[in-house]
Parts: structure tokens; C-alpha cells; sequence
């Protein structure tokens, strides 16, 4: 039984990987969360800085204009100690592996490059274990 | 000028796609790591739409080798794998699953978000730095996704 949602999800996924085509075929880049902010915050992004905060201002400006038609909403957990400790590990790690849902995931897996591939592997197995661990850790005692 | 433009038009297609997508929604996302729970397979629909288009892309950027804007297209490097991918990785996955946020939809989400979304991108942007100087000693060559 296919359910509204997943549907919902193959349509914003068709334009998520629509907007890393126009990314990579008009301007040549890897359409990479991660890396598009990360080396704007380190200066590693050098004369591609424009091109950068152009982008975020696109990502970020566009779901604000949605609001009133589209009311979104994050559901995040109020414990902010935890929300911290996930940002920054979720930074840290991006930028190690230099790359993320987006860069590895989308543009990596779409290209069959292994380091894509295993990397999303690898984040996957590690939050479905975060995610045992925070759920179900009790049940395990 | 142009480039621009176009990294403004992709990123807003981006955060479309992820808002109607549900991935901004922590819920989901937490959903789809939950295998021993209530288990949200939306995510793997999301991926699956996604790469599909960007298949497509890589097919063609291979043919053209510039883009349309003038410069060249990434190629595939040598494919090595390090101890930054697998350890990297490994931090990431598990903060993804504390919050339910990823790089993209933590941005998306800026505008919706709340205070618990900025202390998220702030402390995101703070570990970011911070792995600067590890990241240029692992890496001496630049690394593709």
C-alpha cells in the first residue's frame, strides 16, 4: 500500500536531484551541503564564495517564501544540550568525510562513486544505531 | 553574475524539494533510522527520486566535459578510501539520528526552525571549523564525493 507520504517524498527527492543536475551541468559543481557551507565557514571556498552564499541564500530564502502555503514545521526535540552535541557532531563529521546526505548520498550514489557509496552505508548503519540506542536502549538492560 | 543566479536557482529547487519531500521534518528522518520501531521508509523514496535525475546528469556532464557556464565538469578521482569517510561518517550518522538534521534540511529549515535550528546550524558552523585543521592533514589531495 503506497501512502501519500512516500509519494510526497519521490516528488521533492525528483527535484532535489533536479536542482544537483542544474547545479552540476550550468555551473560545474557537486551540489554538496556540507561542503557549500563548509568551506564558506573554513575560507576554503576562495572566488566560489559568491556562488556559495548564493545558493544557501536560495535554500534557505525558498522555504520561508513557501510558508503560507506550505506550513512546515521541524518537530525537533527541545533538549537543546542534545540538539548541540548533533550539530556538532554532524559538522565535524561532514567535513571529515567531506560530505554528506546530499554530496555522498544524492550526487555520489548517482555516479556510483565508492566513496559515496560506502560512506552512505556507513552514516545510515551508525544512525540506525544512535537511533537503537536512544529509542530501545532500555529494552536491551 | 550568472553563476550566481543559477547556485541561488538550484539552491532554492533544493530547499523545495526538501521541504515537500518532508525532510526538514526531524520525525521522518528519525523514522527511517528507527528499524526497531515504527519504521518510515519515505527517505528511501526521497533518495530514489533523487538520484534518479542525477544519473541522468552524470551521463550527460561525462559527454560534455564543461558546463554550460564555461568550466570544467568534476570528474571522477582516484577512488581511496580513508580513515576520515569511515570515521567522518560514523560521527555523522550518529548526529543525524540525535536531531533528525542533516547540512541541507538544517538550512532549509532556518526560516521555521526556531531557536533549537539555530543552536543546531551554530554549533554545525563551529564543528565545521574546528575540523579544518584535521581535515587538510588527512587529505593532502582534494577529495570528490
Amino acid at each position: 500500500m503506497i501512502q501519500t507520504d512516500w509519494l510526497w517524498g519521490l516528488a521533492g527527492g525528483l527535484l532535489i536531484g533536479g536542482a544537483g543536475a542544474l547545479f552540476l551541468l550550468i555551473n560545474g559543481r557537486v551540489m554538496g551541503a556540507s561542503g557549500i557551507i563548509g568551506a564558506l565557514a573554513d575560507g576554503s571556498a576562495g572566488a566560489g564564495w559568491k556562488e556559495n552564499t548564493a545558493f544557501l541564500v536560495g535554500l534557505i530564502a525558498m522555504p520561508m517564501l513557501l510558508l503560507p502555503v506550505f506550513p512546515s514545521q521541524t518537530h525537533l526535540t527541545e533538549n537543546l544540550a542534545q540538539v548541540a552535541i548533533a550539530g556538532a557532531l554532524v559538522g565535524f563529521g561532514t567535513r571529515l568525510a567531506n560530505g554528506c546526505t546530499s554530496g555522498h548520498g544524492v550526487c555520489g550514489i548517482s555516479r556510483l562513486s565508492l566513496r559515496g557509496i560506502v560512506a552512505t552505508v556507513i552514516y545510515i548503519l551508525a544512525g540506525g544505531v544512535m537511533m537503537a540506542t536512544l529509542r530501545h536502549g532500555w529494552e536491551l538492560i | 553574475m550568472q553563476r550566481a543566479l543559477f547556485a541561488a536557482l538550484s539552491g532554492a529547487i533544493f530547499g523545495l524539494g526538501l521541504v515537500i519531500s518532508g525532510m526538514t521534518d526531524t520525525t521522518k528522518v528519525q523514522g527511517w533510522l528507527d528499524v526497531f520501531g515504527d519504521w518510515d521508509p519515505t527517505l528511501a523514496f526521497v533518495m530514489g527520486g533523487a538520484i534518479l535525475p542525477m544519473a541522468v546528469a552524470w551521463r550527460i556532464a561525462a559527454r560534455a566535459r564543461i558546463s554550460m557556464l564555461g568550466t570544467p565538469l568534476p570528474t571522477l578521482g582516484v577512488q581511496r578510501l580513508d580513515p576520515g569517510l569511515i570515521w567522518g561518517s560514523v560521527l555523522f550518522g550518529a548526529g543525524w539520528a540525535l536531531a533528525g538534521l542533516c547540512p541541507g534540511p538544517a538550512l532549509a529549515s532556518l526560516g521555521f526552525g526556531g531557536p533549537g535550528g539555530a543552536v543546531f546550524l551554530v554549533a554545525m558552523l563551529i564543528a565545521m571549523l574546528a575540523a579544518a585543521p584535521l581535515r587538510r592533514r588527512l587529505s593532502s589531495r582534494p577529495l570528490v564525493p
